[in-house]
């Protein structure tokens, strides 16, 4: 089986316009969520009046023309891209064997609903001819596929909130299959709209904590009361392990597992089993060839819910059992928001850096655990203490998606 | 009142630059959008709409694949303008 590498990491997120401005940010335990001061918060009394906002705007690093013709999503999927590309050291690879697996939950919401504005406020003939192109979900892995001239395939998995993990999976077989030697892989989400958050916020999914933002994404704690929403993007440059040695590319870690299974059971609520969640973990351990054990470090989904945390801890412990109070859990959605189909990207970036530095990131607000997660979650830095150990990262969507990540150091 | 050829061609040198990122300088008479200047056509279509909003004309659809030139683009808004 051809084995697969991480070579390069790109981010922009709500804690910062890169990895290392996020994941320092991270691990001083600072919350990237904000107050929205938009005009459209009053104009429509939005309910929830914060979320995690892109640390640094999409067309700083852009040109005018490149803003002009991409969704923010796909603003945010390029940067991430990019950074991912040259943090690799730009690899030369045939066109015809590089991929692109890169997701959005949503897409091109901005793009799509500032069009309907368009046509209902100065007709159709004013509805710009790039509508389509750039509220497609497909727009960012495009994006990106043009910008690289990749050519063995670009893809776009669409599974909710977890469809950035998912993407990551996809380009993981894809380089088994021998079918691309390198994949930029990722997801990207740009959905601070009036709209998405009414919807979500109608839902009763979202945090309506308005008076305290950042202490509103708050996984675990008794007085968890919804997710919070964030913006950005994160991409992979995952490898093959002989391509990269070859070249002598700096390797981050091994992916050694992604694994995607679905609940039939309920479009939104989890399975208060756990089993599809379990069935995920244990299916990304298998390729990996390891046992439960083995795993030291988890990143949760985590996403501040009050039932969504319980369902995952019902997982976690249904797959690890005993092995359970020997991990080191995150749940880095406390300082980022959660990035819908963005949230697996990044936190797969943050999982790699806690193998590579081997500390598990902090997880903030946690002031008083609930009773009914006894996981074992840190509020600082901690190390850890087993190099040759697993981390897993989990993600799961609505529609019953559930997508994990494995990863260990080579 | 009705702008002068010079003041047409200016005012979508601009619009050009805007849609695409090509310098003012560039937007010269003789040039062709596809051939010379490397304009899409959704990039026309977008440089059309907004020079009926800049200079106040209607440029009919079937009349766009006509505009080969800038200065067929800058003779026809300066004739629609009157």
């Amino acid at each position: 089986m051809r084995r697969v590498v991480v070579t390069g990491i790109g981010a922009t997120t709500p804690l910062g316009g890169d990895v290392a401005t996020s994941w320092s940010a991270l691990l001083a335990g600072q919350s990237g969520i904000s107050h929205l001061s938009q005009e459209w918060v009053e104009r429509y009394e939005i309910p929830v009046t914060f979320a995690g906002q892109a640390k640094v705007a999409a067309d700083q690093s852009l040109t005018p023309q490149e803003a002009k013709r991409l969704d923010p999503s796909s603003q945010f999927a390029l940067i991430s891209a990019r950074e991912a590309w040259k943090d690799a050291g730009e690899p030369e690879v045939a066109p015809e064997r590089l991929a692109v697996d890169f997701a959005t939950g949503i897409g091109g919401v901005w793009t799509l609903l500032d069009a309907f504005d368009t046509l209902k406020e100065r007709g159709p003939r004013r509805v710009l001819p790039m509508t389509v192109p750039m509220l497609m979900p497909n727009g960012p892995a495009a994006a990106i596929g043009m910008d690289l001239g990749a050519r063995a395939g670009v893809r776009t998995a669409v599974s909710a909130c977890a469809s950035g993990n998912e993407s990551i999976a996809n380009a993981l077989q894809r380089i088994q299959l021998g079918q691309a030697d390198v994949v930029v892989a990722g997801g990207a989400e740009a959905a601070i709209h009036p709209l998405p958050i009414a919807a979500f916020a109608a839902m009763h999914a979202l945090s309506k904590r308005n008076d305290e933002p950042q202490r509103a994404s708050r996984p675990y704690d008794v007085d968890r009361d919804g997710f919070v929403m964030g913006e950005g993007a994160g991409a992979l440059v995952l490898e093959e392990y002989e391509h990269a040695k070859a070249r002598g590319a700096k390797i981050y870690c091994e992916l050694v597992g992604g694994a995607v299974t679905s609940d039939a059971y309920h479009i939104t609520a989890p399975d208060p089993e756990g089993s599809g969640a379990a069935r995920a973990v244990l299916a990304a351990l298998e390729q990996a060839g390891a046992s439960v054990t083995d795993v030291e470090h988890v990143n949760a989904h985590a996403t501040s819910t009050p039932v969504g945390d319980i369902a995952e801890y019902t997982a976690i412990k249904r797959v690890f059992g005993d092995h359970t109070d020997s991990l080191l859990v995150s749940a880095t959605k406390s300082a980022t928001g959660h990035l819908l189909g963005g949230a697996g990207a990044i936190e797969a970036i943050f999982t790699i850096l806690a193998l590579k530095e081997q500390t598990v990131p902090p997880t903030i607000n946690l002031d008083n655990q609930d009773p009914a997660i006894p996981l074992h979650v840190p509020v600082k830095p901690t190390k850890l203490s087993r190099p040759d150990a697993i981390a897993i990262s989990n993600s799961f969507g609505f529609g019953g998606h559930n997508a994990v990540l494995a990863f260990r150091n080579i | 009142m009705a702008l002068s050829q010079a003041e047409v061609l200016a005012g979508l040198a601009e619009l050009v630059n805007d849609e695409t990122g090509i310098a003012t300088d560039a937007v010269q008479m003789d040039k062709s959008f596809t051939d010379d200047l490397d304009i899409d056509s959704i990039s026309m279509m977008t440089i059309v709409v907004n020079a009926e909003d800049k200079f106040g004309v209607k440029i009919p659809d079937e009349e766009v694949k006509n505009l080969i030139t800038v200065a067929d683009a800058v003779n026809f808004i300066v004739g629609a303008q009157a």
